[in-house]
């Protein structure tokens, strides 16, 4: 009764929705223990957008992604991908989207480019477009004097842009990458992300990842889906989410003695005040509006009172500000046990 | 610059609507990669069946009441049981590979892809298949000289059946890949457990006609016993066996048991 009415629903939204679910959920069972990995999440993407989902390990964002490629069935909820339902036409939202797991794609015995051309196969090319696209992406991928390499003798690097290659051989217009960095290099993942923004750019691909690392949200993403405990607590561009919910920050250190009249300036144009000890005095912490800008007019407004600033900063808040400010807890310190 | 829009827009969004004949060969021609490009792994398990037959045929011959094989010659009553028996090694290890590929994350590739479950269970049979041909003409032809009569089209017909038995019990083998993809040590144990029962209980090796009696009641519950029966009628030029249609059956029976137990546990694989 209830699919007919969204999937109408999706259509006067507009042809762009790509991915579209309402109170999609995921339980499993572990030693008789039901554990919600998705407590029924409505997301909906247009054609054309670049969005990650962002959470520490564990929050559902994998498995998610793993409901909207077909590879997990949900336990209720509804999921149109690409115009096709996740449940009941698993086969056409397969051949519709590219996929890049986890792990890597290309199986360890075989030969690079053959593997690209099983790909294309799999998916129903035939031999000639298959080696034709297998050498196109082999090019634009730096991957040609791998061709004949064994992937087992590939570097991590190289095995992730020939995974990138694998998703991307039918050419498909919906893209997901989970965790498509994780565990690569500064360098090896920002090439990594060249050639995907390369490719993007070119063909106007919709893509969808994972990553738990805050600086390629923040750096790559146009929208972000803050998840935790199987839920979106979140989902704006990344400057939003930074101005609504964390906003800037401004710490003043002052002498004890001043305290009391500086926290009442403080008070006056910033909100949520902290107060902690510092080797130079006092710390006094605020948000504030526009923190470069208040930051002059309150050390104006102190001076005038009598009180001296020993220190002064203003911090322009991180993706993990906001998680912090949502959650209470931290991102980092998932960062630093994954890592 | 439209055109190319309009091609990619035919191409890209494909109904995922591959004939189970396609999908099939896709799969197969991907695994038959791995011995192409190595074709030197091939001559390894060419030559193992030759050294079998060569060591186990003689002892066999001089110990063996020739009125429990029916009279026939011993190497005539033999070779067919150690066609099945490469059948029955090759295609129940299939799953090994599965396993590396699963726990490597290639396998996940794969269920991305619109390719069809059975079509990977199948292919994947296949190419455990695909060398027990090469194996099996060799060891006949080398087994001519020594007093072996072929017949040819009796055998095409036993390669058949055995190619059917051989799909199921690779898929069954692909299943317990699966099943175990969490414990691999599972796979080897259940595998290796059941396959010398299997073996020795079908009357491959040894006739059972010389065993104790419960174990020709045994026998009679293992599909590979009629198997073994009819490739040995087969192979002696006869069709008109009463073994030859049970065997159909059972490969039948082994072949849709084995594919719809294995399609099952596909669609398990990623939970």
């Amino acid at each position: 009764m209830v699919a007919p009415r969204l999937a109408a629903c999706a259509t006067r939204e507009g042809n762009r929705a790509v991915i579209h679910t309402r109170r999609l959920t995921r339980h499993f069972v572990s030693k008789k223990e039901t554990i919600e990995a998705v407590r029924g999440v409505d997301i909906d993407v247009a054609a054309g957008e670049l969005v990650a989902f962002l959470g520490p390990n564990g929050a559902g964002k994998s498995t998610t992604l793993r409901m909207l490629t077909t590879l997990l069935p949900p336990t209720s909820g509804t999921a149109v991908v690409a115009g096709a339902q996740v449940t009941s036409e698993p086969a056409l939202v397969r051949s519709r989207i590219g996929y890049v797991g986890q792990a890597n794609g290309a199986g360890h015995s075989f030969r690079v480019r053959d593997e690209l051309v099983n790909q294309g196969r799999f998916y129903g090319m035939n031999s000639t477009d298959a080696a034709g696209r297998a050498d196109e992406l082999l090019a634009s991928l730096d991957l040609v004097p791998l061709a004949k390499r064994r992937v087992s003798t590939l570097s991590g690097g190289q095995r992730r842009r020939l995974d990138l290659a694998l998703g991307l051989m039918h050419r498909p217009k919906l893209l997901f990458l989970d965790e498509p960095s994780t565990g690569m290099d500064p360098q090896n993942r920002a090439n990594l992300w060249d050639h995907i923004l390369q490719l993007r750019a070119e063909q106007g691909t919709t893509l969808v990842l994972t990553t738990h690392y805050l600086e390629e949200a923040d750096a790559q993403a146009e929208r972000v889906l803050v998840i935790d405990h199987g839920l979106i607590i979140a989902d704006d561009t990344a400057p939003n989410l930074k101005a609504n919910l964390a906003g800037d920050r401004i710490t003043i250190t002052v002498e004890p003695s001043d305290v009391p009249q500086a926290r009442a300036i403080v008070e006056a144009g910033g909100s949520e005040l902290s107060e902690s000890a510092g080797t130079l005095g006092v710390v006094l912490s605020a948000r504030f509006d526009h923190g470069q800008q208040a930051l002059p007019r309150l050390l104006h407004e102190l001076d005038s009172a009598g009180v001296t600033a020993r220190a002064a900063d203003v911090s322009v808040p991180t993706l993990d500000d906001v998680f912090l400010s949502l959650t209470g807890r931290s991102l980092r310190e998932d960062e630093a046990v994954a890592a | 610059m439209i055109e190319e829009r309009e091609r990619s827009e035919l191409t890209s969004p494909r109904a995922g609507s591959n004939s189970l004949a396609a999908d099939t060969r896709s799969v197969f021609v991907r695994e038959m990669s791995l011995i192409l490009r190595d074709p030197f792994s091939l001559i390894f398990s060419i030559v193992q069946p030759l050294v079998f037959l060569a060591l186990f045929g003689p002892l066999l011959a001089g110990s063996i009441d020739p009125s429990a094989i029916g009279g026939a010659s011993p190497l005539q009553w033999f070779l067919p049981g150690v066609i099945v028996m490469i059948c029955l090694f090759g295609t129940s290890t299939a799953g090994a590979n599965l396993l590396f590929e699963i726990s490597l994350g290639s396998y996940e590739r794969v269920l991305a892809s619109p390719i069809r479950r059975s079509s990977i269970l199948i292919g994947r049979s296949l190419k455990e298949l695909a060398p027990l041909v090469v194996q099996a003409t060799l060891i006949t032809l080398v087994a001519i000289p020594f007093g072996f009569q072929l017949y040819p089209v009796h055998a095409f017909a036993g390669a058949l059946l055995l190619g059917v038995f051989g799909v199921g019990m690779g898929a069954f083998s692909n299943a317990l890949a699966i099943a175990s993809r969490k414990r691999e040590w599972m796979f080897w144990a259940v595998q290796q457990s059941l396959l010398f029962p299997l073996l020795i209980l079908s009357g491959m090796m040894l006739p059972l006609e010389a065993g104790p009696e419960w174990m020709q009641v045994v026998s009679r519950f293992n599909p590979l016993t009629y198997i073994v029966d009819a490739e040995r009628a087969l192979f002696s030029g006869t069709f008109a066996d009463r073994s030859v249609p049970l065997a159909v059956v059972a490969a039948l029976i082994t072949c849709a048991v084995g594919l719809w137990v294995g399609v099952r546990q596909v669609a398990k694989s990623t939970t």
